[in-house]
């Protein structure tokens, strides 16, 4: 965190009050702490998207194409004969204001530009003035304005503190969509490469390596080796471990960031383990790709294109390795693009069966067209039908909350599968207030490719929605876990806790149900898998069951 | 002074001036009665129709529907129908409840952050309550508008007149009267529905903050409106007859001016008429627009079946085999399979390589 980061008693201080003078008036200030490094030109370069060069957001000069103007306006209308939604969200806002305090990045800064209505204004102020005779004639009072550095500037810095949540879709009466917009608008920032280095080097790595990290393969199986390690420590179990496997059953798509970094990588062990119990148990065989060692999808916060250039290796893959079908892990953005586009852009998939889970028998049928299942359906299946051994009370020291992610919340819909998981994992599950939860969810904050380091300060005030909600259930009922089914949750979620609510740790879902799962032939477990003991079995100390347990509950 | 809402309400006092004065020029009441009504309903037609066909010339490419409920997936799992609607009668009903209650409206809350950095989020539903006031209200005084230009009065708009006018408010001295003919309830409140919407924009700073000309110049044009109607009915008591002989002689083609139609009828039809003709080109295109939005009006069924995007076109991949050359000697030292083996010391040279990002997802 950098050391310039404002304390939260600083940053709780929000005045939500837009200022007196108009908002076309107020100009552009990008601040630091706010606003990410420019895309790193060697990335752009390599996915050979326009305008790749050295440039810093902070300077005048943004070394433009000199038509860039023309370039703006072109691909605006070009984007509104290809996407209804853009111009039917362009044309039916009434501003009626609902939304406006629906977003997490207003909540938390009180910016007036982050109110979802004046993210899209910031765009539809210049579609009045290109494409509509009314704005065209009334100019500044009914809202339009020409194209200029500065409106570019301001899309930019604004199109980046969204994190294209959709939070405030819900509150629509028209169903008006900013993600669409940011989508659109960021698709246009593109055209003249002003992205942000966050998104296009994973973009890059992922296009080059197979995943976002630029991890290459035999790197790749040297990080899931280490995990084989620690579970043997752990269990006393060599789990196995199949990568780029012809003819598996099944192939197995997850974020590289679970392999990468804490605590995400406790949830890839658990992944391992579970694929290792289902092999001993019902002979099922599960492989691990290389080349499509990414589920998420940076492509999608620059361009559908790039989105569908990255997607296709998922259904390459499975069609190179010959399985019946795909299994997702954990992810959120990488589910929205399952779910809503993969099989649009790449499919059909003629190539798979139609999922079934050979264990249980369970037809997939909301998946029988793209053939990609999510992990947590599938292992909610595996425990209704009494598939997995498992002993919750390995869990009893956590108490836990469930985070819905903003993509597999409101562009998916999964909230009862992962609730189901985690109450046959642990005892002790605490929702948080019903406005914070399933479709209301608010967004860790650093969505959509906006998890970098050098924003430090929009994360935490993005976050502040979440952290607040935690907070409460922390202070009510003493939860200390927080629960997600999001490789940036994992990655962002422990920042924002480590900021607003220290107590509170962050655990992926299969983290918990590896914990639980009593696996053929293992040690009685001392620890759990991040190595920590778990209260009341300890190696050594048999007699002092009662102490520690008090003690857990102090925690 | 802030000319986003100055401008609007000069713009629809001089419509007022304008048609008043005009009305008691006979020459010009033909040309406000019969011209600009023809005007203003062409107008509204080709223009709606113009709106509406353009928005479908634009294709859906994909399908992003809200999932506002739980998605159909195991049998088991309660599927939560009209926030997540798998299939077309669900959507059906996900739309009409959108269309007719306001259902995303009615979830509005307000957010409000304490001095112990304490965030709440507490139903708000004065904006859906003025919202369905004002929309119903519209309704209903549109439908008892169908009086004049039916002969017969049909039975269902009778029907609306009497629940309507069910409330009876008489207030009669020698100097003033009121009530009769019978109060028409939904008149009253769609002025007050838009004066709350009207000083909604006015004072929530927010809203203010948000509001452009466009989005005041309705307000004050539907207050106009509305307000020269009850003047028309309640006060100036003009002669209904004559006024229906002219409304219906515009339906049947046969557009004439009776006599002794008072200016205020003519204020009246003049600002209804710039209504019509204003709509097509505004935000109160929203009325079409709910239908084609695609985050409402699309199945959830997403990975059940494939929706086609007319314009998928092929685009540039790093396929497999071109991955397998760049890393084929690395795969191989680690034992991971390959498709093909390498020849012995093939030189290979990566054309650019991205840096390594660091703990990225």
């Amino acid at each position: 965190m950098a050391d310039e980061t404002p304390k939260p008693e600083e940053l709780i201080q929000i005045d939500h009050r837009p200022p007196k003078t108009d908002w076309m008036d107020v100009p552009v200030d990008i601040r630091k702490g706010m606003y990410c490094y420019a895309s790193n030109p060697k990335s752009v370069e390599y996915l050979g998207l326009p305008n790749a060069r050295q440039w810093n957001p902070l300077d005048e000069d943004w070394q433009l194409p000199e038509n860039w103007q023309e370039i703006i306006h072109e691909g605006f209308k070009e984007r509104l004969e290809k996407f209804r939604s853009f111009r039917v969200f362009m044309d039916i806002c009434v501003r009626c204001g609902a939304c406006a305090d629906k977003c997490h990045y207003f909540i938390g800064t009180g910016d007036p530009k982050n109110m979802p209505v004046l993210r899209a204004e910031l765009l539809r102020s210049v579609y009045r003035n290109d494409f509509t005779r009314m704005g065209k004639i009334l100019g500044k009072i009914n809202g339009a304005r020409p194209m200029s550095l500065d409106v570019l500037k301001e899309w930019w810095y604004y199109l980046f503190q969204c994190s294209e949540c959709r939070r405030c879709s819900v509150f629509c009466p028209y169903g008006i969509d900013t993600a669409e917009i940011t989508i659109m608008g960021r698709e246009l920032l593109n055209l003249l490469g002003l992205n942000i280095d966050w998104i296009a080097t994973p973009v890059a790595n992922c296009y080059r390596t197979g995943n976002h990290l630029g991890i290459q393969p035999h790197a790749f199986k040297d990080m899931l080796d280490f995990f084989v390690e620690d579970i043997e420590e752990i269990t006393g179990v060599q789990v196995d471990c199949n990568i780029n496997k012809k003819g598996a059953d099944i192939l197995f798509i997850t974020p590289s960031g679970d392999v990468f970094a804490d605590p995400g990588t406790y949830t890839a062990m658990g992944y391992l383990m579970l694929f290792h119990y289902l092999k001993e148990k019902y002979g099922l065989d599960v492989t691990w790709s290389t080349y499509g060692s990414e589920g998420g999808n940076f492509g999608f916060f620059t361009s559908h294109e790039t989105m569908k250039r990255l997607n296709s290796k998922m259904y390459a893959e499975a069609k190179r390795l010959g399985v019946k079908w795909i299994l997702g892990g954990e992810c959120g953005h990488m589910w929205r693009v399952i779910n809503q586009y993969m099989d649009t852009m790449n499919g059909p998939t003629d190539f798979l069966e139609e999922p079934v889970s050979p264990i249980t028998g369970t037809k997939f049928e909301n998946a029988r067209s793209n053939r990609m299942v999510h992990i947590a359906e599938f292992v909610a299946d595996l425990i209704k039908h009494g598939k997995l051994e498992l002993d919750p009370s390995r869990n009893d020291h956590l108490k836990v909350t469930f985070h819905d992610s903003c993509n597999p919340s409101r562009g998916m819909g999964i909230f009862d599968e992962p609730r189901y998981v985690i109450e046959s994992v642990c005892n002790h599950f605490y929702e948080m207030p019903a406005n914070t939860i399933r479709e209301n969810t608010f967004c860790c904050g650093s969505g959509a490719g906006l998890n970098a380091g050098e924003n430090m300060e929009l994360r935490l005030t993005g976050g502040l929605p979440r952290a607040n909600a935690v907070k409460h259930v922390h202070e009510k009922h003493g939860v200390n876990m927080l629960a997600c089914i999001c490789a940036i949750d994992r990655a962002a979620l422990p920042p924002l806790m480590e900021y607003w609510v220290p107590e509170v740790d962050v655990t992926g879902l299969h983290e918990m149900v590896a914990n639980a799962l009593i696996m053929p032939g293992e040690n009685e477990r001392s620890t759990d898998l991040r190595g920590e003991d778990i209260p009341g079995r300890e190696v050594v100390e048999e007699e002092s069951d009662i102490e520690s347990e008090e003690q857990a509950d102090e925690k | 002074m802030n000319l986003r809402y100055i401008v609007p309400l000069i713009a629809v006092i001089l419509l007022f001036l304008i048609s008043y004065l005009g009305a008691q020029v006979s020459g010009l009441q033909y040309l406000l009665g019969v011209v600009v009504p023809y005007l203003a309903i062409i107008t509204f037609v080709l223009g709606f129709a113009y709106r509406v066909i353009n928005w479908s010339r634009s294709p859906v490419p994909f399908s992003i529907p809200t999932t506002g409920g739980q998605q159909k997936s195991l049998p088991w799992i309660q599927h939560s129908k009209f926030d997540s609607p798998a299939n077309g009668w669900q959507i059906v009903v996900r739309m009409a409840l959108e269309i007719f209650t306001f259902r995303s409206l009615f979830r509005n809350t307000r957010m409000k952050l304490t001095q112990g950095g304490r965030l709440s989020y507490q139903l708000e539903i004065f904006l859906w309550v003025g919202a369905l006031a004002f929309h119903y209200a519209f309704l209903v005084v549109l439908i008892r508008h169908l009086r004049f230009f039916t002969e017969p009065v049909p039975f269902f708009v009778q029907l609306v007149e009497n629940v309507d006018s069910f409330f009876r408010v008489e207030i009669i001295y020698p100097a003033f009267k009121f009530g009769v003919p019978g109060v028409y309830l939904s008149g009253f409140v769609l002025l007050a529905a838009v004066s709350y919407l009207f000083f909604r924009r006015l004072f929530v700073r927010q809203v203010k903050y948000i509001s452009i000309a466009s989005d005041y110049f309705p307000l004050f044009l539907i207050f106009g409106i509305a307000l020269s109607g009850i003047l028309m009915r309640y006060f100036a008591k003009i002669d209904v007859t004559a006024a229906k002989e002219l409304t219906l002689g515009l339906i049947t083609f046969r557009p004439n001016i009776p006599e002794g139609v008072s200016a205020i009828f003519f204020v009246h039809v003049f600002l209804v008429s710039i209504f019509i003709a204003y709509f097509p080109f505004s935000k109160l295109m929203h009325l079409g627009g709910v239908f084609l939005s695609p985050t409402r009006n699309m199945p959830t069924d997403t990975r059940a079946r494939r929706h086609v995007n007319p314009w998928n076109y092929p685009v540039p991949v790093h396929t497999y085999d071109e991955y397998e050359d760049e890393f084929r000697e690395k795969m191989v030292e680690v034992g991971l399979p390959v498709e093909k083996m390498p020849e012995p010391a093939a030189a290979k040279t990566p054309a650019s390589e991205p840096e390594q990002a660091e703990e990225k997802e």
